[in-house]
């Protein structure tokens, strides 16, 4: 029950794009087709999980004995860094067809910053999921599905959003709206069907 | 003395980072509820801009060319560190509503982009200038946008109220908002750019 809070809560509620702002830039830079929306998304999923699950490890038995919490901010980013590029090199060995297909989103996902962000938030905030009961800080698997769900959250958004342009592109809009101007209004009246899930956890 | 203007003022306006080139999205949208907290935001990404550009441009000669990007972030890093302890220190409550968005300041793409682009590669004064152009740049835009959600959303700018309790659109603050007004606001510099060609 708890986990199937916490799924809901980061794919409808709290959507990654749609209400915390994280990753916006992959999110317009990715969404022109739907195919390669589909990639980015599977992308996503799969190193975000993998860098919650490292960085928190990290954070609970190396930061936190040493008392160097405040060094969060560089250690995650190097070992997302670096879990990025040796992804990449596996994948190429492993698996040459899913690196074909997820290969090219690989590097961008480095600065997406929905991945430091969950990373950041899974050991800084403290969640209350029953009410009554006291705001705590998440454990591993509860880090790992809020990790998963926020990945959902992103490749839904994103695949929805490039099912849109898509039809987009054929419309007429004003000269000034063409492109990027058009596709955040879209973004924007998306958020508000979002908004609709607000107190359904 | 003119290119240094050049260098300076093309972040401003040419080539703003946000209304022209479209970088560093997140706390654009994220952070601008407000005047202030649009302001803050940009002046904290100006100072990790500034201080990264001065330090990368230092030292280009000694960080060897393939493992450069691992050591600009390492760079950006430790300066964000320093804006998060500094801001956690003396302006708490500015701190909690940036929340997250300060240590994401690592992964804004305008700092890593000017590191690559421009400071890894111009004497230390030009990088400077390029550095603070291009926050100052960020800064403006955030306020503008933060004045303009702020004003639709709550009547007020800098949190002097100027419109009635009963003219406010709260969704203007909220997520959608953002969206919204981020586009219209393209969609003017588009159009003011295409007139004056």
């Amino acid at each position: 029950m708890k986990y199937l809070i916490i799924i809901l809560s980061t794919v409808l509620v709290n959507n990654v794009i749609f209400s915390q702002f994280l990753g916006i830039c992959p999110f317009l830079g990715t969404s022109k087709k739907t195919s390669t929306a589909l990639g980015m998304g599977a992308a996503v999923i799969f190193v975000l999980t993998l860098a919650t699950l490292v960085t928190w490890l990290t954070n609970e038995y190396i930061l936190q004995p040493l008392h160097i919490g405040f060094l969060q901010t560089i250690a995650f980013i190097l070992i997302i860094a670096a879990l990025v590029q040796m992804v990449e090199i596996i994948l190429k060995k492993i698996s040459p067809s899913l690196y074909t297909a997820l290969g090219v989103f690989l590097p961008l996902i480095t600065t997406n910053c929905a991945v430091l962000g969950v990373s950041l938030t899974v050991v800084t905030k403290e969640f209350a999921f029953v009410e009554g009961e006291a705001a705590r800080l998440l454990s591993l698997g509860e880090s790992v599905i809020y990790a998963v769900g926020i990945a959902i959250g992103f490749a839904l958004a994103l695949i929805i959003f490039a099912g849109v342009r898509e039809h987009i592109d054929l419309m007429e809009p004003p000269k000034g709206m063409k492109g990027t101007p058009i596709a955040l209004i879209t973004a924007g009246i998306l958020a508000l069907a979002f908004m609709g899930f607000t107190g359904i956890v | 003395m003119s290119n240094n203007l050049q260098t300076f003022t093309k972040g401003l306006v040419k080539e703003n980072p946000i209304l022209v080139l479209l970088l560093g999205c997140c706390p654009t949208l994220a952070t601008t509820t407000s005047a202030i907290n649009g302001m803050s935001m940009g002046l904290a990404t100006t100072f990790v801009l500034l201080l990264s550009n001065i330090f990368i441009s230092l030292l280009k000669g000694f960080i060897p060319d393939k493992v450069r990007i691992p050591c600009f972030i390492v760079v950006i890093a430790s300066f964000v560190t320093v804006v998060q302890l500094v801001m956690q220190a003396f302006v708490p409550d500015i701190y909690e509503t940036l929340g997250l968005f300060i240590p994401l300041i690592v992964v804004n793409c305008i700092v890593l982009g000017r590191a690559e682009a421009f400071a890894s590669k111009n004497p230390v004064w030009p990088s400077l200038l390029d550095g603070l152009g291009m926050g100052l740049g960020f800064t403006f835009a955030l306020t503008l946008l933060g004045c303009i959600r702020e004003f639709l959303g709550n009547g007020s700018i800098f949190g002097f109220g100027i419109l009635p309790e009963t003219a406010k659109i709260l969704v203007f603050i909220l997520p959608p908002g953002a969206f919204i007004c981020l586009g219209f606001v393209i969609a003017i510099v588009n159009k003011l750019k295409k007139e004056s060609h």
